[in-house]
């Protein structure tokens, strides 16, 4: 059974209809990457999946939760969907260690010396345990975004959403993220990943998502939406960014 | 300098009225502009269209008129008796906690979406990510104007003289009726409201250095 069941998803903001007609599924431990023109809706996509957007139309079922059901509790559903930002979001005013604990003690109530105990574990994982101490305005911008995974993984959720978790980095900054990320994907993690790194795409998804104008225009394992794109669209897009 | 001598005690008891009143009013105006921020922000349309209201009617009537609103306007009501220091209290509350509520309101909405965005995707709840996560960091920006408003306001107090209540100012008039020598009183009062501000924001610069953004 597929862990996350999207169906007829759209989303209008105000008169504008960002994504159109969106269904997909997607399996425990798939690692599928979401990918197209900016403004093709595939971070609000995203973000429909623990309805950081209000929902316009559609269902979308996470774990067996349908987050379109007004009863839902919406706060459960999201202990179990981690969330990676383009512009990491840490908490300026808490330390490294303290971000990453701060969630599993306040909605898990996890003990402190447990959280503490698995906040090291982690940010021991994405290498930064030697900064637990720091604030986040002393990380450089690679640092903040492991950071922010290691924060999302502290509670243990069954899936992982990314978007564009590499777009804001420099350069030489960007390996060492995706150097966790693919860690994460080897162990089996649940990814959704919006990303603009389409060598990342090729080499650790299992499935790409080609996105554009609110539709999912194509969809296929990495080394044939790559090679060989079917639509006109796909093939424009790739023969621009590769 | 003799005068300034024998006035003194009754200076230092009037400053004590004075610091008593704005103590006990800043903090019960704080309170209030809290709630009436998180109301202005709320989704609720009536508890939006209540602080619009106080806001816009105490930014838009003077502070003395506030003062005899209250102090003789609703008492002559006589459904209830206040005496003046509560009515001068309550007056200097009511006042800051309107400025209080725009300012609080500025801080809140100056903090990133993206935090408010990163704690509900970890599962918090609106109230927990408010409490944790957007007023501890809206409180270390909005210190600056807190200061003022709260300098603004010990400032007012000095209005409340008018009702008849004992505070620096007061004590200032009584003074200089007993001894004719309004130059030396007036100085003093002034030494004394200028000392007491500037400790004030002394120690507001202390906080702001301690609790700086990092």
């Amino acid at each position: 059974m597929s862990i996350i069941e999207v169906k007829q998803l759209k989303k209008s903001f105000g008169s504008n209809e960002v994504l159109k007609d969106i269904s997909v599924e997607i399996q425990e431990k798939e690692v599928v990457c979401v990918i197209g023109p900016s403004g093709s809706g595939k971070s609000t996509f995203l973000r429909c999946l623990n309805r950081l957007e209000d929902i316009t139309g559609g269902t979308v079922v996470i774990d067996t939760h349908d987050i379109t059901n007004p009863k839902v509790d919406i706060n459960k559903v999201r202990e179990e969907v981690g969330m990676v930002f383009q512009h990491f979001n840490l908490f300026p005013h808490k330390t490294v260690l303290e971000n990453v604990t701060l969630a599993p003690m306040k909605v898990r109530k996890t003990e402190k010396s447990q959280a503490k105990q698995r906040a090291l574990e982690l940010l021991d994982k994405v290498g930064l345990r030697e900064k637990a101490d720091n604030y986040p305005g002393e990380l450089s911008g690679g640092q903040k975004q492991r950071v922010a995974i290691a924060r999302a993984l502290a509670m243990n959720p069954k899936i992982m959403l990314f978007d564009e978790p590499t777009s804001a980095l420099d350069p030489e900054m960007v390996g060492d993220v995706l150097a966790v990320m693919k860690q994460l994907a080897l162990e089996g993690m649940t990814m959704i990943v919006v990303t603009h790194e389409m060598g990342f795409a090729r080499e650790v998804g299992d499935r790409v998502l080609f996105m554009d104008g609110g539709f999912i225009v194509e969809e296929n394992i990495p080394s044939l939406l790559f090679d060989a794109p079917q639509h006109e669209r796909t093939q424009s897009f790739l023969s621009k960014v590769l | 300098m003799e005068v300034a001598k024998t006035a003194f005690p009754f200076f230092l008891e009037g400053l004590q009225i004075t610091l008593y009143i704005f103590i006990i009013a800043v903090i019960a105006g704080f309170i209030i502009g809290l709630i009436v921020a998180l109301m202005r922000l709320s989704p609720l349309k009536i508890l939006n269209a209540i602080a619009i209201v106080y806001i816009d009617v105490i930014r838009g009537t003077p502070f003395i008129v506030q003062l005899f609103f209250i102090y003789f306007g609703l008492n002559s009501l006589e459904w209830l008796s206040m005496d003046r220091m509560y009515a001068g209290i309550l007056t200097v509350a009511i006042n800051a906690g309107a400025y209080f509520a725009e300012i609080i309101r500025a801080g809140i909405q100056s903090i990133d979406k993206g935090q408010t965005e990163a704690a509900r995707s970890l599962g918090m709840t609106g109230r927990q990510t408010m409490t944790q996560i957007i007023l501890p960091q809206a409180f270390r920006r909005m210190l600056p104007t807190i200061t003022n408003q709260s300098i603004i306001s010990l400032k007012d107090t000095s209005l409340l003289s008018i009702i008849g209540i004992a505070d620096l100012t007061q004590q200032g008039q009584v003074q200089q009726a007993t001894t004719f020598e309004p130059f030396i009183v007036w100085t003093v009062v002034g030494l004394m409201y200028f000392v007491v501000i500037y400790l004030l924001s002394l120690l507001a610069k202390f906080l702001e250095r301690r609790f700086t953004l990092r």
